[in-house]
């Protein structure tokens, strides 16, 4: 027998999480971009013509003041945590489908509020009063039942099932609903379009001819879905608060002000065994604005190391005048959320003494302290065709896996790369060069990728100091992103030695020389 | 040339007895048992030895006194960023760690070639004012920094940053100048291989890097800096000779590709 279950479903919820958290206002036309298509849209950007899967240019004419965000998953279920808990006062028993969407065992709340119906007025009456006007609950046996009815729901309305009548409720649902494209696909071209025809079928039959994915829809659109809604355990309550009063408008007034919270969540941690490797520190100023930020740590966070974290927070801000530590705006508020926390056991310093980096990192942090977080780095080899691609700095701390993103991976091929050995001198920004042929004319590489003359001069250091050119290979062409007019490159690397021995890496872009990297 | 260092010590030893000129006694076994009488005596002194060696790449040894970078030493190099990672490199590879400072243009990748493990290598690209106390932070517990120096260093820095240096056990490679460092290493003259006027590729460098400690007089040393296998190496004396250096090139198809 099904669970009787209350599912609670907030329609677009990504982009409720953007607006919430970013505080834009409500009927603002928002699309949150994923690999530069519309992933999901405001209302108010539906009514203007914004299409999910849309190009972001599309979607940009349709709607000029449309508001582009990234979709960042992370935010979605931050911003559905106060709904959880919001739900999880009046009904014990919350499990978090995905953000935007829960359900509840529907017996117990039921049976309280006198009836399903009024059990959901209920909560939503409390959703409405946290800020989420938008809020559809369905009651069904079974989760997927119960989900599908929340999704017919008016707004801040339910629609109940009546018990047994799932199948019914379901039968007249298209097979789009399943939420499994392949077998959706399939199932249309087999002409089974709603979920009745396809729970019609003898079971036996379905799962022959598709499988257990066919068996498992199978189930669902005979409205036996025997998942059983199970409880999430709530998180113990860590996050720590520092209200100033009266605001503080110097960074280090603050870190100071600070300390003894990061003690009490260090130590909080402790009792629980557990130790904090990712915190986030969110700052509250004056002028009511919040600025947030995840800080992760090699080995994990001390009292001393969120304290500079803190201090590293406010003085990177923007207005942060350097010289006596002034914050733009006096801070009021400092949060501390232990983002991941890990068992103390996985990181506990042996009898023998601490794991044989451990002073490293130490030192290191410390000097984080003295030149800033971005200051001290690791580098990664990463892929590219220019020598300065091919090296990444990631801040001292955080995750250098982040820092290769499949599209930079260095086991691609990267065609026209430059062969070893590698330059030991990596220019971070290229300078201006000159070469020039014997007749003292700039050396250009025509379109079909040779040179106007050979190289006889050239002056790569700056200034005005030609040298003869002892050497010279190239030129190595790049045709860099041709099938995207925004991004194309085209240039080409010419090595080159004086008559001193030294040797340059040069490039040649519309018709300009730039030095590169130095073999040295 | 560490084979030659113990005589020169036991030399001066004996001449407390002895005056006029001997030749170093052939015994191996004596040496060996005056040297032990000597780290017996420092123990007993409660002093660090004078020199701890620091791993080194073998084919630098040659320019070093005592075959190795030493604890508590600084190295100057100049004109060349791969020499200086290559002093790095085989402290790296022995599983110390290393720091960049003050280096912006450190070329990751050619490091990592040369044998320097980029896993145990922090960099620290522009410290700006702090780079004096960053740098003696990250010598108490690193085993080799690079450092270029983005100002004059005033002799007092440099003497209390060399007393730390001793204190830790960390050496010091400066890109530039310093006063009075320990071995003044300076690529004074080299070719590159490979490139011909319109074809090949840079392939090696034939470098003549001298040495001069700060008492003793200067060495000179040809060394492939890099070599065609992207190494360190000496320049074989046979190579030197012809001036020859013919490291097998790869096919310039392979540029093509």
């Amino acid at each position: 027998m099904a669970t009787r279950t209350m599912v609670l479903w907030c329609p677009d919820w990504p982009v409720r999480a953007v607006t919430w958290l970013e505080g834009l206002p409500l009927r603002a036309p928002v699309a949150l971009m994923r690999a530069g298509r519309v992933l999901a849209c405001s209302s108010s950007a539906r009514v203007e013509g914004v299409r999910r899967d849309q190009r972001l240019r599309d979607a940009q004419s349709r709607c000029p003041d449309l508001v582009v965000r990234d979709y960042d998953p992370t935010l979605d279920a931050r911003a559905f945590e106060p709904v959880l808990e919001a739900v999880e006062d009046l009904a014990p028993g919350v499990q978090s489908l995905r953000p935007g969407t829960c359900a509840v065992r529907a017996q117990g709340v039921s049976r309280f509020h006198g009836g399903e119906v009024n059990a959901a007025a209920v909560l939503a009456e409390r959703l409405v009063s946290l800020g989420v006007e938008d809020c559809r609950f369905g009651v069904a046996d079974g989760p997927f039942a119960a989900e599908q009815a929340a999704r017919r729901a008016l707004p801040q309305d339910s629609l109940v099932v009546p018990v047994g009548g799932s199948a019914e409720f379901l039968a007249d649902l298209p097979v789009a609903v399943l939420d499994h494209p392949d077998l959706v696909s399939l199932l249309h071209r087999l002409g089974l379009r709603t979920l009745g025809a396809l729970a019609g079928l003898p079971a036996r039959d379905v799962l022959t001819r598709f499988g257990d994915d066919g068996a498992w829809a199978h189930r669902l659109a005979g409205g036996r879905d025997e998942r059983a809604v199970s409880a999430r355990k709530p998180p113990p309550d860590l996050v720590r608060r520092v209200v100033l009063e009266p605001p503080l408008d110097r960074a280090e007034q603050v870190a100071f002000s600070v300390r003894q919270t990061a003690e009490q969540l260090v130590g909080a941690l402790a009792d629980r065994n557990l130790v904090c490797t990712a915190v986030r520190i969110e700052v509250v100023t004056d002028d009511g604005r919040e600025t947030e930020r995840t800080w992760l740590h090699p080995r994990w966070f001390d009292t001393a190391d969120l304290v500079d974290r803190v201090r590293w927070q406010l003085q990177v801000r923007a207005g942060y005048d350097g010289v006596d530590g002034a914050v733009s705006s006096p801070v009021s508020e400092v949060r501390l959320v232990p983002d991941e926390v890990d068992t103390l056991a996985h990181h506990a310093d042996g009898l023998w003494g601490g794991p044989p980096d451990a002073r490293v990192t130490r030192a290191l942090s410390k000097v984080q302290g003295m030149v800033g977080h971005e200051g001290v780095a690791s580098v990664v080899l990463t892929g590219g065709r220019s020598p300065a691609e091919r090296q990444t700095l990631v801040p001292w701390g955080d995750d250098t896996r982040s820092a290769v993103v499949p599209e930079r991976s260095a086991e691609m091929p990267w065609p026209g790369s430059l062969p070893p050995p590698a330059p030991a001198t990596v220019l971070t920004e290229r300078r201006p060069a000159v070469v020039l042929t014997a007749a003292g004319h700039p050396v250009t590489v025509t379109g079909r990728g040779a040179l106007s003359g050979d190289p006889a001069r050239f002056c790569a250091r700056g200034g005005r100091d030609l040298q003869p050119v002892q050497a010279w290979a190239g030129p190595w062409p790049v045709d860099e992103r041709w099938w995207d007019p925004d991004h194309a490159r085209r240039y080409a690397r010419l090595q080159v030695v004086g008559v001193d021995g030294s040797a340059w890496l040069l490039i040649v872009e519309e018709g300009q020389w730039f030095l590169e990297a130095v073999y040295d | 040339m560490s084979s030659t260092d113990p005589p020169v010590r036991v030399d001066s030893f004996e001449h407390l007895f002895d005056h006029g000129a001997m030749t170093p006694p052939a015994d191996v076994s004596t040496l060996e048992r005056v040297r032990s009488l000597q780290e017996r005596v420092r123990q007993v002194q409660g002093t660090r030895p004078a020199s701890t060696p620091v791993d080194t790449l073998p084919a630098l040894s040659g320019l070093l006194p005592g075959g190795t970078l030493h604890a508590g030493g600084t190295y100057t190099v100049s004109g060349s960023s791969t020499l200086a990672a290559a002093m790095a490199a085989g402290a790296s590879q022995a599983g110390a760690w290393c720091a960049v400072v003050g280096v912006p243009t450190f070329g990751a990748e050619a490091a990592a070639a040369l044998g320097v493990d980029l896993a145990r290598t922090v960099v620290l690209p522009d410290p700006g004012e702090s780079w004096l106390p960053a740098t003696q932070a990250l010598v108490d517990v690193l085993g080799v920094v690079v450092l270029r120096p983005p100002s004059r260093v005033r002799e007092g820095e440099a003497t209390r940053l060399a007393a730390r240096l001793r204190q830790r056990g960390a050496a010091l490679v400066v890109l530039g100048d310093w006063p009075r460092p320990d071995v003044r290493l300076e690529v004074v003259g080299g070719a590159w291989v490979g490139l011909g006027s319109g074809h090949g590729r840079l392939a090696a460098r034939r470098a003549t890097v001298r040495a001069t400690p700060r008492s003793g007089r200067p060495r000179e040393l040809d060394l492939w800096l890099p070599g065609p296998d992207q190494q360190v190496s000496l320049v074989s004396p046979h190579a030197a000779r012809t001036g020859d250096a013919a490291p097998a090139l790869a096919p310039v198809r392979e540029m093509a590709s």
